[in-house]
């Protein structure tokens, strides 16, 4: 397996050696620093960008390798570059727009998705570092005949959602905390999902939902 | 009254589209050859531009195009600038760069070379009132909402009659005053003189301000992040500079607005002018660092208010003076607003308000949500419990003494209000939160930690009247009712449209709601801001479905003889009073419209409809029988929303942190038309206010004017951590006499009640201390509990 300062570009079926399962911040951004990806000195530097334009103009310095990405179990091959976040791929070049970019610096959660079940920001991962493993957005939660996840079918209920822009992320972080915890409590929610903000403030509509799809309906509170 | 479909819940239509992640918001677009553009903001609070060099930039292989203010049309001063030659905030923007790739866009952004000359600037508003201070323009320091753009110092004196730590007070830009202020507070028993502090707090939308724009056939389509719909559309045009029927604005979702996006703002208008200059569509990506730059927040108040009580508890005399700080550019009038709040929420025999509207080189100001009314609340609702504990008066005691009722004046003009139910609702409220228990709770102590509890109240403006209905039968039967009102996530859009059901005596599954894109035939509706969409748009659609009933019994009558008055409405069918067997189906009625034509089928319209609505159901005429009206229907006073919050809290003395252990939240919304929504409102708007209260702050560095707040976790909005762990919501669902079936609306006062809950909270834990600061943050808790001075001066503002 090649390596380009320590990120692997030769496509590879296997997982990645060293690669850690859950990538830190830290190791996000070094990362990035050693793609090149920040050596403008720009005060309001947007990253991942490069190189995601329908017309894929050659960016100096970045150069895309194919890769296949396992997406709400599809294999997709797509051209990525070194510094590319998952975000970036799956909005710009998979056309998956159901994950959203609110902070883009893993602050808020609107860009959640899994990958092997487990919750990570999107903008904070590189789309080199999910090779061959299980990649799953919004836009794979349906069921084989376009039913709601349950989630999402007591999302829609409780009227969890208000502007909608964090829901996605609010969807994907209860169903891998389902997925983990079948039954949680409410409190035991409220902890699960401290990662994905919601500026309207349907913190409790959002715990409903989450109450109503575990079937924990004791704890569900509509305090009226 | 029993309705059809007012106060029952339904499924809004576009709500699975939000958890599927199918909702499309403005950077969800793409567009065949779409390209990129960047701003480049500046990074000097205030300054010049002597020369700028983008011939580099431009020479650069991918580089489409750079729009510079030479090449906009900006409106007068102190209106926000498009793009600037002398920018007067930090990420004011400079210029625009289009480039295939948005990191080229960027590069091409580094090579540009810019002589800038910087300039005095200010991040204190009180402070550059001074006459040796420098002002935030060149062109002038004072004006905004309302108040004439000019050039006005306070003395050296003015400043020098000042106590230590109070605010001092010279020349304001306006004023007003009703009773005797004098010999009004001469009867007081107790006075205050308070100097006090409101924060600004960023919006904090979720979705940053990005806009994709192209252009076909001279028609410029704009995807924008935007809380309205039609209303934007006017202003917008014009700062692209084509008339409005050239613009199609599409606003289906908006990730956030919270006011910061309820009128055109002119990032909206940036990649439209790029677009027309380049020829590709231009994508706009705004990054959430930009947002806390060139976005929006609260205007900030620094002010004084004296308060002369009876001796009941009673409010009588009122003298406010706010400095309002608000950015370089226009903003809203917030601070006329918080004297409005006040002669409202407390009726005093006589007041004077004075108000002073100061650029700063900080970030744009705009509304947000309860601006002014809000802040106000903030600072007085703990005044009020101060002066309840010093007169040994209960504190939901002084607040009934004090509110006002049904006809009670507002403002300068002491114009009666249509409808208040801020007494049922401090009742209803103080019954569900146990008051008259909960408050022997006050002070209580385990450890480090003491109970606090509070309530807050707050008022606002809740609906206008004038705007457009308009909605279609199509020949199947089915009803299209159009709203242009947009999308902030209250589902009002809907619930709104459900009065046109009502009417109509429809099902809801025979009924379509059309919105979210100026393609789609939309009538001239306000935008979605203020606490207004419940009224105004109950109204529009009231008035629409009214014309469409009266046409179909017209229809009827036509076809089977007699007058109109004759015959009645099921919902399916329109039939004769005497005999019910004669008559027609809607389906029916819409086919005969369309043979009738003139006003039946739209093509003739009402002369007094604004000429969106007028463009739109010519387009639809021809297609059904088509309903539209102005809405003329009376409104006799100020249409007043109001809500009250109950909050107790666990504050520990040894961090300054606290929990908020339990939350009640009433509202005075007249007709309750959508229980779910009002529930989430509520309980949304009360989260919001914690944020307020006691987390979000905007902090600049007063020696370069950089902001220092520029990431959530930098201006902490409310997370899952900071939540009630239990909220109670109701309604006081009485109706408002003017609306249309009863409903107002209420949106705003949700916040501001819950903040000034949570503040009165922390004051009561602290045995009745008062910050006269809002936010109250940890270290200002802690710096108390131990006795030791604040790390801020009096006054200061834009600190930690």
């Amino acid at each position: 397996m090649a390596d380009f300062k320590g990120i692997p570009l030769i496509e590879s079926s296997e997982p990645a050696e060293g690669v850690a399962r859950r990538l830190s911040r830290r190791e996000f951004i070094k990362r990035v620093i050693a793609s090149g990806a920040v050596a403008s000195s720009a005060s309001f530097m947007v990253g991942g960008m490069a190189g995601c334009t329908p017309r894929r103009a050659a960016v100096a310095g970045s150069v895309e390798r194919l890769l296949s990405l396992n997406v709400n179990g599809q294999l997709r091959r797509v051209d990525v570059l070194p510094q590319e976040t998952l975000a970036m791929t799956l909005r710009y070049k998979l056309g998956l727009t159901g994950t959203k970019l609110s902070c883009d610096r893993a602050e808020c959660g609107a860009c959640t998705v899994m990958i092997d079940d487990v919750t990570v920001y999107a903008c904070s991962t590189l789309t080199h570092s999910v090779r061959a493993r299980k990649v799953v957005t919004i836009e794979g939660l349906r069921g084989p005949n376009g039913e709601l996840h349950p989630v999402q079918q007591a999302f829609v209920e409780e009227l969890s959602p208000q502007c909608g822009f964090c829901t996605p992320g609010q969807v994907v972080a209860a169903v891998a905390l389902l997925k983990k915890n079948p039954k949680p409590t409410r409190e035991q929610a409220r902890h699960a999902m401290s990662g994905n903000l919601c500026r309207c403030g349907a913190y409790d509509n959002y715990l409903n939902g989450i109450m109503r799809a575990c079937g924990n309906t004791a704890e569900i509170s509509h305090g009226v | 009254m029993a309705y059809k479909h007012l106060g029952k819940d339904f499924l809004p239509h576009d709500v699975v589209a939000k958890v599927t992640g199918e909702a499309k918001y403005a950077e969800d677009f793409r567009v065949e050859g779409m390209v990129f553009a960047r701003l480049l903001n500046s990074p000097f609070p205030h300054a010049r531009i002597r020369s700028l060099d983008t011939s580099e930039a431009l020479k650069m292989p991918g580089v489409l195009g750079i729009l510079t203010a030479d090449d906009v049309k900006n409106p007068p001063a102190p209106e926000q600038a498009l793009l600037t030659n002398e920018p007067v905030y930090v990420g004011d923007p400079v210029l625009l760069v289009a480039a295939e790739s948005e990191t080229l866009a960027q590069d091409a952004i580094e090579k540009i070379k810019i002589d800038w000359e910087p300039l005095p600037f200010h991040v204190d508003a009180l402070q550059s009132l001074h006459p040796d201070r420098p002002n935030a323009r060149s062109d002038g320091n004072v004006g905004a909402g309302g108040v004439e753009f000019q050039t006005l110092k306070w003395t050296k004196e003015d400043f020098a009659a000042a106590a230590p730590g109070q605010m001092p007070m010279g020349k304001a830009a306006q004023e007003w005053a009703f009773g005797d202020l004098e010999a009004t507070f001469a009867k007081c028993k107790l006075v205050y003189d308070e100097s006090f502090v409101h924060g600004s707090n960023s919006h904090h939308s979720m979705e940053p301000r990005s806009a994709m724009a192209y252009w076909q056939n001279g028609k410029c389509f704009l995807h924008v992040s935007s809380q309205s719909q039609s209303f934007i559309v006017p202003a917008l045009a014009g700062m692209i500079g084509i008339p409005p029927t050239d613009l199609h604005v599409i606003a289906e979702f908006c990730g956030g607005g919270f006011g910061s996006k309820g009128g055109a703002y002119a990032l909206q208008a940036l990649p439209a002018l790029m677009s027309r200059k380049i020829g590709r569509p231009v994508m706009m990506r705004i990054s959430r660092a930009e947002e806390y730059y060139n976005g929006s927040a609260r205007n900030g108040f620094q002010g004084r208010v004296k308060l002369g009580f009876g001796e009941n508890g009673k409010l009588l005399a009122a003298d406010l003076y706010i400095v309002q700080e608000n950015g370089g550019y226009n903003s809203f009038p917030d601070f006329r607003n918080a004297a409005d709040a006040l002669s409202m929420v407390y009726q005093p025999e006589a007041m004077r308000w004075r108000g002073m509207p100061v650029h700063g080189n900080s970030i744009r100001r705009s509304a947000q949500r309860g601006p002014g009314y809000n802040q106000l609340v903030h600072i007085i609702e703990p005044l009020l419990d101060k002066a309840a504990r010093e007169l040994k008066v209960d504190r939901l005691a002084i607040r009934l003494l004090n509110a006002p009722e049904t006809r009670s004046p507002v403002g300068a003009k002491r114009t009666p209000v249509a409808s208040c139910y801020l007494k049922d609702a401090l009742a209803k409220g103080a019954t569900q939160f146990k008051w008259d228990e909960r408050k022997k709770l006050s002070g209580q102590r385990t450890g480090s930690k003491v109970i606090g509890v509070g309530m807050g109240q707050a008022y606002h403006p809740a609906g206008f009247n004038g705007f457009d209905g308009l909605l279609r039968i199509a020949p199947d039967g089915k009803l299209f009712i159009h709203s242009g009102v947009g999308n902030l996530g209250t589902f009002s859009h809907s619930s709104t449209s459900r009065v046109a059901a009502e009417v109509l005596k429809m099902d809801w599954d025979d009924c379509v709601v059309i919105r979210g894109d100026s393609r789609k035939h939309l009538p001239w509706n306000i935008g979605q801001f203020g606490s207004n969409t419940n009224y105004t748009m109950t109204r529009t659609n009231f008035v629409a479905a009214t014309d469409a009933v009266n046409k179909l019994k017209e229809i009827a009558a036509k076809q089977f003889g007699g007058s109109p008055e004759g015959y009645e409405i099921d919902g399916k069918r329109v039939f004769s009073k005497a005999s019910p067997g004669t008559g027609m189906t809607y389906a029916q009625a819409a086919q005969r419209a369309m043979q009738l034509g003139g006003k039946f089928d739209g093509h003739e319209l009402p002369a007094d409809i604004n000429p969106m609505t007028k463009a739109s159901a010519t387009a639809l005429a021809g297609t059904g029988l088509i309903g539209v009206a102005k809405d003329k229907l009376p409104l006799d006073g100020a249409i007043a929303a109001y809500a009250v919050g109950f909050v107790e809290i666990e504050l520990d003395l040894e961090t300054g942190k606290y929990r908020i252990l339990d939350y009640v939240g009433v509202a005075d919304c007249g007709t309750v038309i959508h229980p779910a929504g009002l529930e989430t409102q509520i309980k949304s708007g009360a989260i919001q206010g914690f944020g307020v209260a006691g987390l979000e702050r905007i902090v600049y560095d007063p020696q370069n004017g950089l902001p220092a707040s520029v990431g959530f976790y930098q201006a902490k909005p409310p997370t899952y951590g900071d939540i009630a762990q239990l909220m109670q919501v109701s309604g006081v669902d009485k109706p408002d006499p003017t609306g249309a079936l009863g409903t107002k609306g209420i949106g705003e006062p949700l916040l501001g009640c819950a903040a000034a809950a949570l503040l009165c909270a922390i004051s009561d834990a602290l045995g009745g201390h008062v910050f006269n600061r809002t936010p109250v943050m940890p270290d200002m808790i802690l710096n108390h509990a131990a006795g030791r001075s604040p790390s801020h001066r009096p006054l200061q503002v834009n600190c930690q």
